[in-house]
């Protein structure tokens, strides 16, 4: 099972007490931006096999968002971190390319 | 190839089953191919076949990593329907459904396909209304299904609860045309009956990139070095962003862990599918007795092919007010597949924004049943015939368009 600190709470909550998601750092589209922007925005995902940034919400907890780094393929879980951010902490990458020398980094 | 019939049977039991030869070739690849095909799951062979067979295209190398049929299309639980709600959806699955009927003849392989009824149970006033407007839509789309009663339900399923106390079954949504087949034999007899006309399948090979001219694909680079090729049809399911993430687009799929699990073998108990979409479970009996249990999908993108395993609990604790009878049986293996689902629950047959290169994805966790129907469609596109009307309605463009296939309410677990 999956675990992860709420960094808001700082509980170590199973996954049955939390709902996903999805990818996390999506910028947010208008209806001022081009239809495949949009589109994009709504539907189009990184889907990696490999280091992914997601969204949680620690629902049957302290209610409230966060965001986790995580690898797909092995379950391991790098590190978790508040959800106003715009894109991953620099310790979050560090522990992530600690472990992961091969990774090519986060983008949007 | 030697085609199996009462009398090969006969005549290798005359002689120690000495004779049988080798389903398919295993040949090293050609240099280049008119097209290649990612993936030898159900989707990919089938489309290899119909492409030789349909359209007379047999320079066409399907290319696996691992073994053929050894994703998800060995993984599943078998459900084949096509009590779906919208027109395009239905034109595909009961084309699917219909070739499965004759598809063992087709390809002289038994693939055990077993029209046994799949009964979709309604067990709240919400699900009862949206089975009958499916019902509605299936009568004018010239689909079989009908509407019964509990006490109908009751007699073709006598191991029912039909009352509740939590979730009295209320009636259910019949299609007595609707069954299960043997998934590894779809695989294998695809590949046997693809093989013979042609067609090569390159298994533990799997493709690493994806060479482009200008926009236009030239050749994929696999572990057996490179291949040339004007066109590319990826079918890897799962897998589909890492092959798209090769080519440098992005597609509407998210991965994530279906399970299922198998009780020990019993006496026959129950020779229909039930499908319990509320408390999202379902269930059938494999010729070896055991039941075959599925649920739903875990909520995050997952690529361990193992799932979670509170999954397993929820689904047999739902599935047991409805079935006390299973309350009692011994799980007796439990396993997991990586599917690729789309936003509206709908499949992708389409081209992409590379020239050359079509996918055939985003069938989640109900692809089995389509697998005939698809590879007919997928085939059709990639040959560029002039009759394209099963594929292109599930072109990515929808996505852009705004004009869904919205199959995620019409079946809460998708099989
Ligand atoms: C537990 C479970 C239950 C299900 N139950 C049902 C059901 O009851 N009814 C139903 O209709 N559907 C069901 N499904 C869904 C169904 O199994 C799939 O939709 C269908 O099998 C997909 O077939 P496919 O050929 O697209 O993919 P797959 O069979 O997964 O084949 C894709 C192949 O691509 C290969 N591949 C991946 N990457 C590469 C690469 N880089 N190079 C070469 N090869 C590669 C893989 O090894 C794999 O063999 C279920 C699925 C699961 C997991
Ligand atoms: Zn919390």
């Amino acid at each position: 099972m999956l675990k992860f600190e709420c960094p808001n709470c700082q509980f170590i909550a199973d996954e049955t007490e939390l709902s996903s998601g999805g990818e996390a750092h999506i910028t947010r589209e208008t209806h001022n931006s081009s239809d495949k922007k949009f589109s994009s925005y709504l539907f189009y995902r990184k889907n990696p096999r490999g280091v992914h940034f997601e969204r949680w919400l620690h629902q049957f907890g302290c209610g409230k968002w966060f965001i986790a780094a995580r690898c797909t393929l092995t379950m391991e879980v790098f590190g978790t971190y508040s959800a106003q951010t715009l894109k991953p902490p620099p310790s979050i990458i560090r522990k992530i390319k600690n472990k992961r020398p091969d990774w090519e980094g986060f983008s949007k | 190839m030697k085609r199996y019939s009462v009398f090969s049977l006969v005549r290798e039991a005359a002689r120690y089953n000495e004779g049988w030869e080798r389903a398919w070739r295993s040949p090293n690849p050609k240099s280049s191919y008119d097209v290649v095909i990612v993936g030898a799951g159900g989707h990919g062979l089938a489309t290899a076949y119909y492409l030789a067979k349909n359209h007379g295209i047999t320079n066409v190398g399907v290319f696996e990593k691992g073994w053929l049929g050894g994703g998800n299309t060995g993984r599943n639980t078998t459900i084949i329907r096509s009590n779906y709600l919208q027109e395009e959806s239905s034109a595909i699955y009961e084309k699917s459904r219909s070739l499965y009927e004759k598809l063992s003849q087709d390809l002289n392989y038994n693939i055990m396909f077993s029209p046994r009824g799949v009964m979709m149970l309604c067990q709240t006033e919400h699900e009862l209304r949206a089975m009958k407007r499916t019902a509605h839509a299936n009568r004018l789309l010239q689909v079989k299904t009908e509407m019964v009663g509990p006490q109908r339900v009751k007699d073709i399923v006598p191991i029912i609860n039909i009352n509740g106390p939590r979730f009295p079954v209320l009636g259910g949504l019949w299609q007595p045309r609707g069954g299960t087949a043997r998934h590894d034999a779809v695989a294998w007899g695809y590949a046997r009956a693809a093989s013979d006309l042609g067609v090569d399948i390159i298994e533990k090979c799997a493709i690493t990139s994806v060479k482009k001219n200008g926009n236009r694909v030239s050749a994929v680079d696999t572990e057996k070095g490179i291949i040339k090729t004007k066109k590319l049809c990826i079918a890897v399911a799962g897998h589909s962003g890492e092959l798209a993430k090769m080519c440098g687009f992005r597609l509407p799929v998210e991965s994530v862990a279906l399970q299922a699990l198998v009780s020990e073998p019993i006496k026959p108990v129950m020779d229909c599918v039930v499908m319990a979409n509320t408390v999202h479970g379902y269930m059938s009996q494999s010729d070896k007795g055991e039941l075959v249990i599925g649920g739903g999908a875990d909520g995050y993108n997952n690529f361990t092919q193992r799932g979670s395993f509170q999954h397993v609990e929820e689904t047999v604790a739902a599935l047991i007010e409805t079935f006390p009878i299973i309350s009692r049986l011994k799980n007796l293996r439990q396993w997991g597949g990586i599917v690729d689902m789309t936003g509206d629950r709908s499949p992708i047959i389409s081209t992409t924004p590379v020239d050359g290169v079509f996918i055939n994805c985003g069938w989640g966790t109900g692809g089995f049943k389509a697998i005939p129907g698809s590879g007919w469609a997928t085939a059709e596109l990639v040959a560029g015939a002039t009759n394209q009307d099963l594929a292109r309605p599930f072109s990515l463009s929808r996505f852009q368009e705004g004009r869904m296939i919205d199959e995620s309410v019409a079946a809460a677990v998708a099989h």
